[in-house]
């Protein structure tokens, strides 16, 4: 199996430029999140001297919006909301994930029959909805907004991680490692967790999707990120009278936000792919 | 415990009864830590305290929490679930005038893209690392990485501003012939299907791509097993427990996804009965629809476990 996979493995490497190009976006829209407002042609609240929903130009490269401000200021503006609360929620969702998933696989039995049963109904709340009843209670404050979205997607995460890891615990080494009198941190961490990161390295990509997607649908329908403030769902929610016009103002954030969502799937299975063919020389 | 078959499959009804206790639990708790007086919504802010507390009085908002818990968990076994705070209507009329029209709509996105993503998953699996392979994984991770309201407003404007083929909002109304439904429908199901069918292709795929290169499927090539034969009888068996679970998961895309579609073409589902209710504070209809759309994923959910259950012997005597 080993030997096939390594003999598959290079002209697949050789046609995809897409390993480099992805993660080169996935870091741009990153360093955007820290120095968007430095690097904004404009101020991305002043309105400028030119039309509503003016088209692409020199002037204004991705045209202006319904107020005719910059629409390019606007997007690398917004790219600290949507980015930078993406991230914290997801951190905090699969760090939570993981910690749960690998104490229920490693301890076992009640604690992992309770932890189990709790997350099986937390998940059953489907995450926009939760997200609507949770942000029409306590309002779409930023920290509310990350803690909710850490605590929809922690389920998912103990779900994938714990499936790995209790298929990893059952396997002879871990069973060895118990015998040996290791005690439950060390099977955790030393023997559990290092034959998950593939698993969940992956995971955090795709939870991270979810979370921007979920921030995003969100605000399009006005219940998230809050003006005066806007990430890109709230761009495409105040362009929407545009549509009918094909503007730009509407195209451009949401194609910023598919941008940001492919790469960071692309790169995550670039990075899983090289990963597998990796593991399958051991 | 041994466990027969039987015993294990009503462990597994009881504990999603025991779940979706669970649930209504949770939905009670956090609609009752919402701030604000729906007395006060409803008066305005000129209404008098005295015509405030009345209206608290005579919704039962004056009882203690505990005891409007139990009212209303007794309610909702009996089917009652209450009336509405806006209009004063029961809850369950309010959701029983809607509830078919989303259950058709789920119904006609699932016999769409069940069978689609089915077999898009097994095709891509079965001829890994070909150009169908990596074609079909870009489409699904575009697909997966796209929010619903940018499909949506794609499939508006492409098919109803420019090519004027299908109308922009589904109007449920004046369905007469098949051709009426067909345009009606198409949109949302067209968005609805474009969104759970990537992610259930990619899962099936990766689950079955996991099965294919386990070592005893190499094995079942090695003694000269046909691929279909190797596919349809070794592997996929195996893979039965993950893929349900893959259908059961992106269904439940599918009850998160109307949220927006329904929004968006203004159809009159639960999804969209459930958003105003947010937005009215229409407490006891957002408990109810919250239950509803919890207790159907829970049955996916529980008819996943049921079928890797009985797809895997090994489970049966964990």
């Amino acid at each position: 199996m080993s030997a096939s996979k390594a003999a598959a493995s290079p002209p697949r490497r050789r046609v995809s430029p897409l390993r480099y190009v992805m993660p080169g976006i996935v870091l741009f829209w990153l360093a955007m999140t820290f120095i968007g407002h430095a690097v904004a042609p404009y101020s991305g609240a002043a309105i400028q001297d030119a039309d509503l929903f003016e088209g692409m130009s020199r002037k204004f490269l991705l045209g202006t919006d319904y107020l005719g401000r910059d629409m390019l200021s606007r997007i690398l503006e917004g790219a600290r909301f949507t980015v930078g609360i993406s991230l914290a929620a997801t951190a905090l969702a699969v760090g939570a994930g993981l910690l749960l998933a690998l104490t229920a696989s490693a301890v076992g039995g009640l604690v992992d029959q309770v932890l189990s049963r709790f997350l099986d109904a937390l998940i059953s709340i489907p995450s926009k909805m939760f997200g609507l009843v949770v942000v029409a209670a306590f309002g779409a404050s930023i920290p509310v907004l990350i803690i909710t979205m850490a605590i929809i997607y922690v389920p998912g995460c103990y779900r994938i991680n714990r499936a790995a890891a209790v298929n990893i615990a059952a396997l002879d080494f871990v069973a060895v490692a118990r015998s040996r009198g290791e005690s439950t941190f060390y099977i955790m961490l030393r023997e559990i967790l290092p034959n998950m990161v593939g698993t969940t390295l992956a995971d955090f990509g795709l939870r991270f999707i979810y979370v921007v997607l979920l921030l995003s649908s969100l605000s399009f329908l006005g219940l998230g990120v809050q003006p005066p403030d806007a990430d890109w769902g709230s761009l495409v929610r105040e362009n929407m009278p545009g549509l009918p016009y094909g503007a730009p103002a509407v195209l451009m954030p949401a194609l910023a936000i598919a941008s940001l969502t492919i790469a960071v799937n692309l790169s995550i299975d670039a990075f899983y792919g090289s990963r597998r063919a990796r593991e399958g020389v051991h | 415990m041994t466990g027969s078959i039987g015993t294990l499959l009503l462990g597994r009804l009881l504990a999603a009864i025991a779940t979706l206790w669970f649930v209504a639990t949770m939905v009670f708790i956090i609609t009752n830590l919402l701030p604000g007086d729906v007395a006060q919504e409803l008066l305005g802010q000129s209404a008098t305290p005295e015509a405030v507390a009345g209206l608290r009085k005579s919704l039962g908002l004056d009882v203690p929490p505990f005891e409007r818990y139990l009212t209303w968990l007794g309610g909702l076994v009996r089917g009652d679930a209450g009336r509405s705070l806006v209009n004063g209507m029961p809850v369950g009329d309010l959701i029983g005038s809607r509830l078919g029209n989303s259950l058709l709509l789920a119904g006609i996105t699932a016999l769409v893209a069940v069978p689609l993503a089915l077999a898009l998953g097994i095709a891509a699996a079965v001829k890994r690392g070909s150009i169908y392979d990596r074609a079909i994984g870009m489409g699904t991770v575009l697909a997966v990485s796209v929010p619903e309201f940018l499909v949506a407003s794609a499939a508006v404007l492409v098919f109803a501003v420019h090519l004027r083929w299908l109308p922009a909002l589904s109007q449920l109304g004046r369905i007469e012939t098949f051709w009426d439904g067909f345009r009606v429908f198409a949109l949302p199901v067209m968005t609805l299907t474009f969104v759970i069918m990537a992610q259930m292709a990619r899962m099936t795929r990766a689950a079955l791509v996991d099965v294919l290169s386990s070592s005893y499927i190499e094995m079942a090539k090695l003694k000269g097993a046909s691929a279909a034969r190797i596919v349809i009888w070794h592997a996929l068996p195996n893979a039965i427990g993950p893929i349900a679970n893959a259908i059961a998961f992106s269904l439940s895309f599918l009850l998160g996804g109307v949220i927006i579609v329904e929004t968006i073409f203004n159809y009159p589902g639960i999804a969209k009965l459930m958003v105003d209710g947010v937005a009215t504070r229409d407490i006891p209809l957002v408990q109810a629809c919250a239950m509803l759309f919890c207790g159907a994923y829970l049955l996916l959910v529980t008819a996943a476990d049921v079928a890797a259950i009985l797809a895997n012997p090994r489970l049966r005597h964990r």
